[in-house]
């Protein structure tokens, strides 16, 4: 390897390093005109990263254990979004018309959410049980076959809960707002989902290193059949992997189903989010998903506000910012940040 | 797949040169096609014919990829789109740039670009393998439908509408014989110069890497380049059906190049199989004529069935054909034939069958 070779494999990590540089001395310049606006948007980023991490959290487990990338997770977190909603409707008599609603109470905001999440997570077992438990290892064949069933349950979405945007509400005794560092910011945005995603994750970090479940689960991630010799009930390991990464996917659903909204298209959204997450994080680990999630949450926060030069707003353009993000991280670490070869 | 796609896996049936048979079949097809305008009402030749030819080169191109070079990718659709959104805002047309640009030349700018941008992501996914390639592609696609949805200067308010094809192609919706025969041809020139391409030094590499890319490394191959050249060709073919869908439509929107349609390709490409170029057009042709069918005759099951309920039905279709049969419909039926020929093949051919033809891809059904 001559020395010229290795500049220019340095080159792309040299330019983007000077890109980064150029980026945050922008955004230093942003924030020291205008505080509040740059800590409302980095709030915007955060809540939104929370989102991400509880979908993406769920989406990258079944994968590191199983090696199955579930395409049709985004569908799940939509269906859980709807289930939430109907039953809102029905049992409480809760709507997104505000003015003939009752006031959702904690009550009529937790029973759907739980209701939904677990609904979500036994879909999911089953349907890792009826198609993809007999072709464990096929892993393209699992794909496909999760796109089929994700293009199934977005038409009956459709067919069953129109398309029109709803929201789910959550309770009226909760405050609008919190009040932090000199800003007010939503209160469920910023402590109910971040609340929650940062519970997920402690959680889930707890089980994966402290539990017999998780050194399971780190044990069959390595080497699946030397668990399985060693006498683990490898299949019932991965319908309990599976049925937590739905759980994640239902519970992120209704939660983004308050945040934002339930609507056609939100499947797809959250399946592009989670893949993103996970080709920063790396397929498979969980402190990746948090550090792709708040990559990805922040980046497309500033995009969206600070895209502009001057009198040029180039606002519009965001998208790239995030496809830039993809674009370098697979330059330097074509896994991942915490990504490892399957 | 998941790292290293496995080496052969088996006899295939044996193909060397064209057998009577298939000359037959040919003969027929070519009829067909250029007799078809004569005794099918320009309806069905427009909404099955035409629609199901270019659908076939977009699928081709996603076949090329994943027979020949092992890569399944998604991206195909955001090619297109490039290709397609790119040609409409350079001629006359309402909404986006409307640059008043010769269609020709439009239309070469179209697909130069598209190719380009191909290269680049290409570059981008060539060191990615099996489903991560699968994920990058697919994130490149729902990327560029979500940049055309929001950069509306570019994709006008809901689409460009009335792109004015090449002077040749006229006004299909008036007259839809031209585009018909330009997408025939298309389809033909495609299908030759992907078998043509097989056979080249760098189609034989190309296989080679999708069947073994640490050997070809250290064989001394730039597996990285030829990924990346390969997904460059893939662009290039897919950016032709790009160009023939906004002929086909005249106009191109970002609802057309949304998710749904990135898996309608790989949809078409999975039914017709994924490893058989042939697949393409076929697996286009049963989309096509479901598509148009179901909408007419698809009965009100509740509210889980019914003639709006398209997509349900093609789900359910593409859902069998994974489970039952990884090579898709011509996986089918070659499985079929082979049998049949097992039978008969004292009788059919006797002595030694000849050795497998190296741009033979089926044995690749083995590794979905």
């Amino acid at each position: 390897m001559t020395a010229s070779r290795v500049d220019l494999r340095m080159a792309p990590r040299i330019l983007l390093g000077l890109l980064g540089l150029a980026v945050v001395a922008w955004m230093a310049n942003k924030a020291s005109q205008d505080g509040r606006l740059f800590w409302v948007v980095t709030l915007n980023g955060i809540t939104l990263a929370a989102l991400f991490f509880v979908v993406a959290a769920g989406f990258t487990l079944i994968f590191g254990l199983m090696r199955v990338v579930n395409m049709a997770h985004g569908s799940l977190y939509l269906l859980a979004g709807y289930i939430a909603f109907t039953l809102q409707g029905n049992w409480y008599g809760v709507s997104s018309n505000l003015l003939s609603s009752t006031p959702a109470t904690v009550t009529s905001w937790i029973v759907p959410l739980v209701v939904a999440t677990i609904a979500i997570g036994l879909g999911g077992v089953l349907m890792q049980q009826v198609f993809l438990r007999w072709n464990q290892g096929q892993d393209l064949r699992q794909a496909l076959i999760t796109i089929a069933i994700s293009v199934i349950l977005a038409d009956q979405m459709v067919a069953h809960f129109g398309g029109i945007a709803e929201a789910i509400q959550p309770p009226a005794a909760w405050p609008q707002s919190v009040s932090l560092l000199g800003v007010h910011y939503g209160y469920f945005r910023l402590v109910i989902v971040v609340g929650a995603a940062v519970a997920i994750g402690a959680l889930l970090f707890l089980a994966i290193k402290r539990t017999r479940f998780g050194m399971i689960i780190r044990a069959g991630v390595d080497d699946r059949s030397m668990v399985s010799a060693l006498g683990v009930n490898i299949q019932l390991v991965f319908a309990g992997a599976f049925l937590i990464g739905a759980l994640l996917a239902g519970l992120a659903g209704v939660l983004g189903g308050t945040m934002l909204a339930v609507q056609p298209g939100n499947d797809s959204a959250f399946l592009l989010d989670s893949l993103i997450v996970v080709i920063i994080g790396g397929m498979g680990s969980l402190g990746g998903a948090a550090i792709g999630s708040l990559a990805l949450g922040l980046v497309s926060s500033y995009a969206n506000v600070y895209l502009a030069f001057g009198t040029t707003d180039l606002t519009n353009y965001s998208i790239l910012v995030t496809f830039i993000l993809v674009v370098a991280m697979l330059a330097v670490r074509p896994l991942g940040l915490f990504g490892r070869p399957a | 797949m998941s790292t290293a796609p496995s080496a052969i896996a088996g006899p295939g049936p044996t193909r060397r040169g064209i057998r009577l048979p298939q000359w037959v079949a040919l003969g027929v097809l070519a009829l067909f096609l250029v007799g078809a305008p004569s005794f099918v009402d320009s309806f069905t030749l427009s909404q099955i014919l035409t629609k199901a030819l270019w659908l076939g080169i977009a699928a081709a191109s996603l076949i090329f990829l994943s027979s020949y070079g092992g890569m399944i990718s998604l991206g195909q659709t955001g090619i297109y789109a490039v290709a397609g959104f790119t040609m409409a805002n350079l001629v006359h047309a309402a909404g986006g740039k409307n640059l008043g640009w010769d269609p020709v030349a439009g239309t070469a700018a179209g697909i130069a670009v598209a190719t380009l941008f191909g290269v680049l992501c290409g570059a981008i996914a060539s060191r990615s393998y099996g489903i991560y390639f699968l994920m990058i592609t697919l994130a490149i696609s729902v990327i560029v439908f979500y940049f055309f949805a929001q950069v509306t200067t570019l994709s006008g308010y809901g689409g460009i509408r009335s792109v004015t094809p090449p002077a040749l192609i006229g006004n299909p919706v008036a007259n839809p014989l031209p585009l018909y025969y330009a997408a025939v041809v298309a389809s033909v020139l495609v299908y030759g110069g992907i078998r043509y391409l097989a056979r080249t030094p760098f189609g034989l590499a190309l296989q080679g890497i999708r069947d073994d890319p640490a050997r070809m490394q250290a064989l001394g191959f730039n597996v990285a380049l030829h990924r990346t050249l390969a997904f460059g060709v893939g662009a290039f073919i897919a950016s032709i059906a790009g160009i023939l869908s906004v002929w086909y439509t005249t106009q191109v929107s970002p609802g057309g190049i949304n998710l749904a349609q990135t898996i309608n390709i790989l949809i078409i490409a999975v039914v017709g199989g994924l490893y058989r170029l042939e697949g393409a057009w076929i697996g286009a042709a049963v989309f096509a004529t479901i598509d148009n069918y179901s909408r007419v005759w698809m009965p009100n099951v509740g509210d889980w069935l019914g003639p709006s309920r398209f997509e349900t039905v093609i789900g359910v279709i593409f859902l069998v054909i994974v489970l039952a049969s990884p090579g898709g419909l011509v996986g089918i039926w070659e499985s079929l034939w082979d049998r049949r020929t097992r039978r008969l093949a004292p009788i059919l051919a006797p002595g030694i069958p000849a050795m497998e033809v190296v741009d033979d891809a089926v044995d690749h059904t083995a590794a979905v």
